[in-house]
This record gives structure tokens, C-alpha cells and sequence, in this order.
């Protein structure tokens, strides 16, 4: 954004952010910790975030570490996304209800409340632009979707402390944010001086930032915080080349390697439940035992289920291999065709978060390779 | 026009510890509109009045562990229209099936003090390895809730909404952090079927595979996985055989890491 101002809020002051939001009606979700992770939940005070911790994130395994700073962002992507707010995992939309020998169809949706987003990482940004383009844009919108995105207000921070399994850089998605946000943090820790170099990414942030104690950036803070963004796009935990990925892995369809993969795949869906971009949901209808009422509600699915690709007579891809490969080929090949863009972010958490450390940045590395 | 009459609904056992029909009772909140909706007909661990077949759904709890009941499943097979399997006993041999592994003989005369008077088979079988099974509710006990669903979808001419698939994708739906991943705790949900509601891992507890295996389970990719997570082989073998060790892809794994 041409307008953007960039500024310096210092830590003491950063506790004003919470207020300001809760003040003008914003529930406020963010990192948090629980159950020896970083999760995305409610959160009203600075105390609420992982002060002082950090992640160390490798295929199949994920440990918090408590450091000497007191960070309040050194930890990046857990296993939640924002889809939980924004996609919820169950939602019911309809309920029909029978009136004699009518049916009273009501829609079952309920306004969400006012959401402010602290924390969203850029990979996470341009997630929630391919979740704009899939389910706001086109031609069916899903109205729940809309109703959250409405009034969101995004306070991103950009990454100067990459995770094993990060390869945003790879993707092009980080580790700044662009667009797509009202502020971007960048978080410095310099000797005693613990500040934030704030971007301003709309008018709503702007306006918002004015009850904020802050002053004009000076050159010297904003170059430190672009050198340690610069820093941290040279030391990503993963590298993934997407150089003509799409034809790639095109010429690959019927690469024996796939099977190789399923060997060590267990098809439990893990992967696509924590994905950023994953949208897939199954839609289920449920009846009262009298059969006078009945819901249909939406939850979360996954395409390496049997039933996910279940037509009449019988499931489209039965094999472990065919699963695996429709899930990879959609992030790095279909989608091209589909929406136009990747459907990888470089998030890394399809890596941690598989039991068995499968890789996607591996597997993408192995076909190049063997590519002739 | 006179109503329709109520579908008539059995409840029997065999080789089982009755959970699986207290899960029926537990129902509180929807017992009364189970009564309207079906006519309890038999079912001695509710009430003494029995009324006669046919039924027209038959809730079957426990597995088939002595001649007499191998005859008696017969039977009610041919009382009833709808023939449903509850819980592990019935659907995979439960957890009596350990003596699968074994040669019954021996336990029987180390245990009875008359072993003349036992009469039994040499293995636990599940109720479809003796006779046409409609449909199988997982779980051990099983979940009330997918009890109510079965019935439910049955009254009212449709598909149950009863998933395959594994454990972990409920246990992310419901938000839960990956023990195995995040605090290295060996966990089944991988290759368990979903239903539970992602109960143990939850608090934090590994899964114990209580509803047995998903569809496509890959339980040799998981058993690597727990021998990096340092669990011995001794235990791998333990952790297939609980209450359905004797399920196909269970007793397979546990078998390759028997000694």
C-alpha cells in the first residue's frame, strides 16, 4: 500500500493493541500455549502469548524451548490455522423442520462476533487469500465464511525467527508481509531495547494505531528490522524449488516413488487438517429419531479418506498411493490450473505435524532429481 | 388411519461385559424418545417383559466363545430383519480373543478346578465370521452417540453418518495438539478408526485403538514409528493386542514383532 506508514511501538506500550481492540468490540484470538504447543485461541493480554519460548520443528516432531529473551512472537506456525475461526471444523448452516406435510427450511447460520487476528504469519496471509478466492469470490460463496471475514482485523508478524520446516521464502509468501493486513509487526530485540516496527496496512489499522503510544520509525530501527527479515529468508529450515513444479510433477504421475511414499503414509489425514489452504469439507445431514427435524451441517474432510472420493458404486482413488498423490499434485499441480495460483504456502506444518515426518519439500526434491 | 407400528428392537448377548448395552441405558436424554420411537422388545439387562419375534432390529453385544452360542447366533439371525454388532467383542472377537494366541486348553486347566464342565471353543470369533452382519458399531465400550445415529438412520431411511476414517482427523477437528508429535507419547490414532471422539488423546493419552482399525490401516508404517519413539518390541505387541487383537491388520502387525 502506497499510504502505509511504518512506526515504532515499543513493548511497554504493545499491551494498548489488546485494549484498543477489546475496546472497539473486537474479540481478539492469537498464539497461545497449551498442551506443550503453540495454539491459536482467545487471548485478551500481552501475558497470553508464549513470552520467552521458541519452537524447534522437524518432519514428525515439534518441542517448545523457554529462551533468556522474552520474545513474545519467536515461536512460528503450531498445529492450529486461522480456518479454525474463520472455516470452523463443525458448523451447522441449515435445519428443516416438518409442518404437516411441508418442510420449513431455515438457514442456521448466526452472526459470528467481531474478530481481531494477532499474530498472522505471511505465510498464513496469502492462505487466507487463496480461502478469499475459494470460498468468498466465487460464484457460490460460503456465507459463514463471508460473515467472519467481513470484520476481521489482521495484526500480522513477520517472521525473523524461521522454523525447521518453514520454506515460505521458497514460495514466495514470506518472510514479510505484503499485503493483506492492517499492521505488520516486525519484532527486534536489541541489547535492552525490545520494540516493534510497525507497518500500517490500511485505514482501519492507521486509525487504530492513533490510540497507540508510538513514534516515527527511524532509519536505523527500520534497517535493522529489514536486515533481520533478510537474515531469516536465507536461514528457512526447508527449500522447495517450484521452477516448473506443475509439469514436473506432471511427467511424474506414474513414478513408482509414489508408492514408496505410502508406504510410510498411514492415510490418517493429519496433514490436511493442520494445511492453511485445506478447504475440503463433507456435508452431513442428521435427522431427530422421530424424524420431524433435521440439520445439515458441514466438518472439516480430508482427501485421503475412502469416503472423500466415494461415488456411487464405489471410491475413485481405493489406494493409499492414489491419495497421497491427489493430495500433493492438488497443492502443487491442479491448483495451478484450478485457481491459478500454488496451493502451498511454505507453512511447514503438513511436515511437523505428520506422524511419520513425510516431506513434502523431500518428495518435490526427489522428482526433480530423478526428473530426465 | 392407524399409526404404523413401532419397529421392534432386541438387545442380546454373548461373550461380553454388558457395556456395550449399558451404553443403550446411558442414553438418558434420548431414552425416552428411543421408547416412542422403537418397541423395546427384548432386552433382559432393561426389563423382564419379553415380547416374541421376529424383530425387526437386532442390537448384538459380545462374540461367539462356545458351541452353544455358535447355534444360538443362527437364531437370531433368522428373527431379525437388521442384524447390528456392538462394540469390539462382537465386531473383532474383543478382548477374550487374546486367547487366540494362545491353546485354550491350557488356561482351562490351570484356571477350573473341574475342567470337565467347561465346554468352549478354541477361539473368540466376532458375530460376522458366523453369520450375515447389516451393519458394525465400533468401540469398546461403544459410543452412545453413533448407538442413537444407527438407529436413527435406520427409522428414518438413511445413511448412517458412522466414518472410517482415523482418530487424528476428529482429534483435529476438535483442536487437540498431537501428542505423538508434540510430546513424543506413542498413539494408535493413526491407524484407529474415529468415533470415540478422540477421547484419550484429549487428556493427553496416546489412543488404545478401542474401536479397532480404520479403513486402510497402515499399522507397519506406525510400528516403525513407535520403535524410533524407543517402544520396545515386547510392547509394539501389546499395544495391537487389546480389545481387538484378533481384527486382520491388528494381529498381523502384532505378529510380526511377536518373538
Amino acid at each position: 500500500m502506497k499510504n502505509s506508514m511504518v512506526v515504532i511501538v515499543e513493548r511497554k506500550d504493545f499491551q494498548n493493541l489488546f485494549d484498543v481492540l477489546s475496546k472497539r468490540g473486537y474479540q481478539i484470538s492469537g498464539p497461545t500455549l497449551r498442551d506443550n504447543a503453540v495454539i491459536y485461541d482467545n487471548i485478551s493480554a500481552v501475558e497470553d502469548l508464549p513470552v520467552g519460548w521458541t519452537d524447534h520443528q522437524e518432519g514428525g516432531r515439534y518441542r517448545l524451548e523457554q529462551t533468556n529473551k522474552k520474545s513474545l512472537f519467536a515461536c512460528v506456525v503450531g498445529p492450529h490455522t486461522w480456518k479454525k475461526i474463520l472455516y470452523p471444523a463443525e458448523h451447522t448452516f441449515i435445519q428443516v423442520k416438518r409442518n404437516g406435510s411441508k418442510l420449513e427450511i431455515t438457514s442456521a447460520e448466526k452472526k459470528p462476533p467481531k474478530s481481531a487476528l494477532i499474530g498472522v504469519r505471511p505465510c498464513e496471509l496469502h492462505a487466507l487469500a487463496i480461502y478469499d478466492k475459494v470460498l468468498k469470490d466465487g460464484p457460490y460463496p460460503a456465507t459463514s465464511y463471508l460473515q467472519r471475514r467481513q470484520d476481521l482485523f489482521i495484526v500480522a508478524v513477520n517472521c525473523v525467527n524461521p522454523g525447521g520446516t518453514c520454506f515460505c521464502a521458497s514460495m514466495n509468501t514470506g518472510p514479510k508481509a505484503t499485503s493483506g493486513f492492517d499492521l505488520a509487526l516486525t519484532e527486534i530485540i536489541n541489547n535492552d531495547r525490545h520494540y516493534f516496527v510497525v507497518e500500517t496496512g490500511s485505514k482501519l489499522g492507521a486509525d487504530l494505531l492513533k490510540e497507540i503510544p508510538n513514534k516515527e520509525a527511524g532509519i536505523e530501527e527500520t534497517q535493522t528490522a529489514d536486515k533481520a527479515l533478510q537474515k531469516a529468508a536465507a536461514r528457512m529450515g526447508r527449500t522447495l524449488d517450484i521452477k516448473g513444479i506443475h509439469d514436473l510433477l506432471y511427467r511424474h504421475f506414474d513414478d513408482p516413488h509414489w508408492g514408496e511414499i505410502t508406504k510410510r503414509c498411514m492415510t490418517c489425514g493429519n496433514c490436511t487438517m493442520v494445511c492453511p489452504t485445506c478447504f475440503c469439507v463433507n456435508v452431513e445431514d442428521t435427522t431427530s429419531l422421530d424424524g420431524r427435524q433435521a440439520e445439515r451441517l458441514r466438518k472439516w474432510d480430508s482427501c485421503f479418506t475412502v469416503g472423500f472420493s466415494y461415488i456411487h458404486g464405489g471410491s475413485i482413488r481405493a489406494t493409499e498411493t492414489s491419495r497421497y498423490r491427489q493430495w500433493m499434485m492438488h497443492k502443487l499441480s491442479y491448483w495451478q490450473n484450478q485457481f491459478g495460483t500454488l496451493g502451498c504456502v511454505g507453512c511447514g506444518r503438513c511436515i511437523t505435524w505428520c506422524p511419520v515426518g513425510i516431506d513434502i519439500t523431500e518428495e518435490a526434491a526427489y522428482f526433480r532429481k530423478n526428473d530426465k | 388411519m392407524t399409526p404404523k407400528p413401532k419397529p421392534k428392537l432386541a438387545v442380546w448377548k454373548f461373550a461380553s461385559c454388558d457395556g456395550c448395552q449399558l451404553s443403550l441405558l446411558d442414553c438418558e436424554d434420548e431414552l425416552l424418545a428411543v421408547a416412542n420411537a422403537v418397541h423395546i422388545a427384548y432386552f433382559p439387562e432393561a426389563s423382564r417383559a419379553v415380547a416374541k419375534g421376529p424383530y425387526d432390529i437386532s442390537l448384538v453385544e459380545g462374540s461367539i466363545t462356545t458351541p452353544h452360542d455358535a447355534e444360538r447366533i443362527h437364531k437370531i439371525r433368522r428373527m431379525s430383519k437388521y442384524l447390528i454388532t456392538i462394540g469390539a467383542c462382537a465386531t473383532a472377537g474383543g478382548i477374550q480373543a487374546l486367547r487366540n494366541f494362545k491353546d485354550v486348553k491350557d488356561f482351562i486347566s490351570i484356571i477350573y478346578a473341574h475342567p470337565e464342565y467347561i465346554e468352549t471353543l478354541n477361539k473368540s470369533t466376532p458375530i460376522a465370521d458366523h453369520v450375515f452382519v447389516d451393519f458394525e458399531l465400533r468401540g469398546c465400550p461403544i459410543n452412545k452417540y453413533q448407538m442413537l445415529e444407527v438407529v436413527n438412520a435406520l427409522l428414518n431411511g438413511r445413511k448412517p453418518n458412522i466414518p472410517n476414517y482415523s482418530v487424528c482427523i476428529e482429534c483435529k477437528r476438535k483442536g487437540n495438539v498431537c501428542v505423538m508429535v508434540a510430546s513424543g507419547i506413542p498413539c494408535m490414532g493413526p491407524v484407529t478408526q474415529a468415533g470415540c471422539g478422540a477421547l484419550c488423546p484429549s487428556y493427553n493419552r496416546g489412543c488404545y485403538n478401542c474401536f479397532g482399525p480404520k479403513e486402510t490401516p497402515n499399522t507397519s508404517s506406525l510400528a516403525a514409528l513407535y520403535e524410533k519413539l524407543n517402544v520396545s518390541h515386547d510392547d509394539i505387541v501389546r499395544m495391537f493386542r487389546t480389545f481387538n487383537a484378533y481384527s486382520e491388520p491388528f494381529r498381523k502387525e502384532s505378529e510380526m514383532y511377536e518373538k
